[in-house]
């Protein structure tokens, strides 16, 4: 009966009600859809960073990370990856590869580069470059000779498919190494600045190379789920030995990456937070409003024996209602905008340089999150019959004889 | 006052609760806006001030297309020429000459491809921040040949320390092998990690005999006193500038045209922002259509007394976009008001925004942030504020206009 009763009430002015509903459900869109779009580009960063050579989890000779030097590699693989076979979860995917920093150059220009060797059929299930030849060809393992290159790289050097680069490097007697490839292959990478850092050889060719028999310099483990990699990551730092091995985890090979979701998070938050203030203003408002012009009507009602308490809940009642309809309303317009953004994304490539410079795509896919969503919804609902406890229990505090006095 | 002024002034303090409410609605909105935009453009003169200080300036002078192809053999031929023809434009802080080359850099542990940068010392100092971030040895002198400043990640890299030898292997302007040997004298921290780890810097003289420059430079960096006056002193240099040989030409690019993603990034943000902030005004502007609304329906009977004795349906308009707007206006100048002292204080004391390290080294920027009021970031927000929420008010006060005496006389 409380339900009804509010339902009616809120009803008697329709105009008003309408009105406030309109703010809340922009309100709650704008909470909702702000949301999903971050969280596209955040989700989007963090899969760019992964698929760019980062993968979930890395295993390095240890040391290596803080300089990446040719003689900081494993020397025994074999070990290393008998011991991944029986730690990484079934339908782990993972690759071994050289990365070591080289000179690439040709007749007309010479620049830095990051030599990466590559074992071509494991690499296309780990990282992006399988997919991403536009040009030639991927590397095929007996590519002996074969280099594949980005874009951006072949218009910086002037040159194009079937022409010469040539690659220099320290190797592993510390002598400067140096050796001729053929562009087999031009990539496209979403960042400019991928396509202009890493040129792919095979892993036998870079190891040639560089005189490291087999050695590498890092195993980049693919999960089947994102979520696993602390316990992986744990796992495998128990099994191998932390004098030879370290192992890192993707947080911590982006930290860029990391600080950004941190920083979102937050950013989102305060958002709810603002918009909600905005809100609350009209919620007070509008309620105060409905409840000082029924002081009679609540006057007549204690007369009649109401308690406080009831007069208070049939207040809240009208606000819950408002609310939850203003919500249910924001929410299926939130998720309808996103719904139709998520096929064709939001475009900015207007901005591409700006993007690329903040280190986000290109094209931005809102993705709807649970946690957001209902993070969303509580800051307007709690908040929401938080702020209306003050109208109704000036409703609550009419005596009979003030209230009926009152016109 | 005029009779209307005050009336509409009373009527507001007829319901003196539901007024404060809708003036603190427009005030908080505004004071939001004020403080916000103020940051933004607090933060984008940092980041703009510390990318041009680090190192690019604010205008250089170089061959056409050295900018994006790098090429050793696209010089400034005569770089005095173009140091007097600045010295000539006024509004110009200082300037110098810089020369570039990629090369390859090895210590006795490790070598690593990295572009070796020529400066002229003493010019050098004025413009770019290079001499205060050294952190250890010294900066280069004007006698100095062979010695060299880098920056701390990459003496890291290369496992160098002060004193140490570097040999460095390139190619000159005219295609020949380039070699040297110079000795660490500095090193730097920037504060920009990917500066820090990949550039080395020595003098001019020496990169000008090692790389065969034949007295060419690759840049002539200039710093303006002002950003704002930027475009009128490249039209006057870019004027004075003969290119006779259309072989080589010189062309004029400033801090826009160096570092294109900067200013693309900066756009992309004040967009966003201000997606961000019209939403937000949406809101707040719903929440006081009620007010506004209510200012109508509450006192309809009253409008029939006033329609009655003859107050013409105008007047009436007018009396109600006046109470609006002096609850707008009262609103906005408290928002404004506070919003400027709140900013203020942080204009003097910084916002230190933790998580941002990582952020902060990759775009150089210093890890307190400082808000800076301007006339503009104070002036948008309440602007946008006091448009949206007359375009509330005129529903209502045109509503009015639809009553009639009689039927309004007789609603309760």
């Amino acid at each position: 009966m409380h339900l009804q009763l509010g339902w009616r009430n809120i009803w008697r002015n329709p105009r008003r009600t309408a009105v406030i509903m309109i703010a809340v459900v922009i309100g709650v869109w704008s909470m909702i859809f702000m949301g999903a779009f971050h969280r596209g580009m955040i989700n989007q960063m963090v899969q760019n960073g992964i698929a760019t050579l980062t993968g979930h989890i890395q295993v390095h000779y240890t040391g290596y990370r803080d300089d990446p030097a040719i003689e900081k590699s494993m020397a025994e693989p074999e070990v290393v990856q008998t011991i991944l076979e029986k730690r990484v979860p079934p339908g782990a995917r993972w690759t071994a590869r050289v990365r070591v920093s080289a000179v690439a150059s040709n007749a007309r220009h010479s620049g830095g580069v990051t030599l990466v060797g590559i074992d071509p059929a494991r690499e296309a299930q780990v990282s992006f470059i399988g997919e991403a030849v536009t040009q030639g060809h991927y590397l095929r393992p007996d590519d002996e000779y074969g280099i594949v290159v980005g874009e951006a790289l072949v218009e910086k050097f002037e040159t194009k498919l079937g022409r010469k680069l040539i690659l220099m490097s320290q190797d592993t007697d510390r002598e400067i190494a140096s050796r001729a490839f053929r562009i087999v292959g031009i990539f496209r990478a979403e960042m400019e600045a991928t396509e202009k850092q890493f040129v792919f050889v095979t892993l036998t060719a870079a190891q040639r190379m560089l005189k490291l028999e087999k050695g590498i310099s890092e195993l980049c483990i693919v999960l089947p789920d994102r979520h696993e990699v602390n316990e992986v990551a744990d796992n495998l730092r128990a099994a191998l030995p932390p004098s030879k091995y370290e192992v890192h985890k993707w947080r911590d090979l982006l930290p860029l990456v990391d600080a950004y979701l941190s920083l979102f998070d937050t950013f989102i938050y305060i958002w709810f937070l603002v918009v909600f203030i905005a809100m609350g203003f009209g919620i007070v408002n509008t309620t105060l409003m409905a409840v000082f012009e029924r002081i009679r009507e609540f006057g007549l009602l204690k007369a009649l024996g109401m308690k406080p308490w009831w007069i208070m809940r049939g207040v809240l009642t009208e606000s819950f209602l408002l609310l939850v309809m203003g919500m249910a309303a924001g929410n299926i317009v939130g998720l309808l905008t996103i719904f139709a953004l998520s096929g064709s994304g939001i475009d900015l490539s207007a901005f591409a340089a700006g993007a690329e410079w903040a280190g986000i795509s290109r094209v931005i896919y809102p993705v709807i999150h649970a946690k957001d969503v209902t993070m969303a919804n509580l800051v307007v609902f709690i908040l929401g019959l938080l702020v209306s406890i003050y109208p109704a229990a000036k409703a609550a505090r009419f005596t009979p004889v003030e209230a009926l006095a009152h016109t | 006052m005029n009779v209307d002024v005050k009336m509409a002034w009373r009527n507001i303090w007829r319901n003196p609760r539901r007024s404060i409410l809708t003036m603190t609605a427009i005030a908080f909105a505004c004071l939001l806006l004020v403080f916000m935009l103020s940051f933004q453009f607090g933060s984008y003169d940092t980041m703009i001030n510390s990318a041009v200080k680090i190192h690019t300036g604010h205008l250089q002078v170089q061959a056409e297309g050295y900018q994006d192809k790098r090429t050793m053999r696209l010089v400034v031929p005569d770089p005095g020429a173009i140091g007097s023809i600045l010295e000539q434009t006024p509004g110009i802080d200082a300037y110098t000459y810089r020369a570039n080359a990629f090369s390859l850099v090895s210590s006795e542990e490790r070598t690593y491809g990295i572009v070796v940068i020529g400066i002229d010392p003493a010019r050098e100092a004025n413009v770019s921040t290079l001499k205060k971030v050294i952190r250890q040895g010294s900066y280069l002198s004007a006698e100095d040949t062979n010695q060299a400043l880098l920056g701390e990640l990459l003496a890291k890299n290369l496992q160098v320390g002060l004193g140490d030898e570097l040999v460095m292997i390139g190619q000159g302007r005219d295609g020949s092998v380039a070699a040297t040997v110079v000795e660490v004298k500095g090193t730097y921290n920037s504060g920009q990690d990917e500066f820090d780890r990949s550039s080395i810097h020595i003098p001019l003289k020496h990169f000008q005999d090692v790389y065969a420059m034949r007295g060419g430079v690759h840049e002539v960096v200039a710093l303006g006193k002002s950003l704002g006056a930027i475009p009128a002193i490249r039209k006057a240099v870019a004027g004075s500038i003969e290119n006779e040989d259309p072989k080589h030409v010189l062309v004029v690019l400033d801090w826009i045209d160096l570092m294109p993603g900067l200013i693309e990034g900066i756009k992309l943000d004040l967009i966003s922002g201000l997606i961000l902030y019209c939403i937000l005004i949406l809101v707040v502007a719903f929440s006081i259509l009620n007010t506004f609304l209510m200012a109508v329906f509450e006192r309809t009977k009253e409008f029939g007394v006033m329609m009655a004795i003859g107050t013409t349906p105008r007047r009436l308009t007018k009396l109600l976009l006046l109470e609006s707007i002096a609850m707008t206006v009262i609103g906005i100048v408290v928002g404004i008001i506070a919003g400027c002292l709140i900013t203020w204080y942080f204009q003097v004391h910084g916002i230190a925004i933790s998580g941002m390290s990582e952020v902060v080294r990759q775009f150089g920027i210093p890890e307190r942030m400082y808000p800076k009021l301007s006339f503009l970031s104070v002036t948008i927000g309440p602007t946008l504020v006091l448009f949206i929420t007359s375009l509330t008010a005129l529903y209502p006060a045109l509503r009015v206009r639809r009553l009639r005496p009689v039927e309004a006389l007789a609603s309760v």
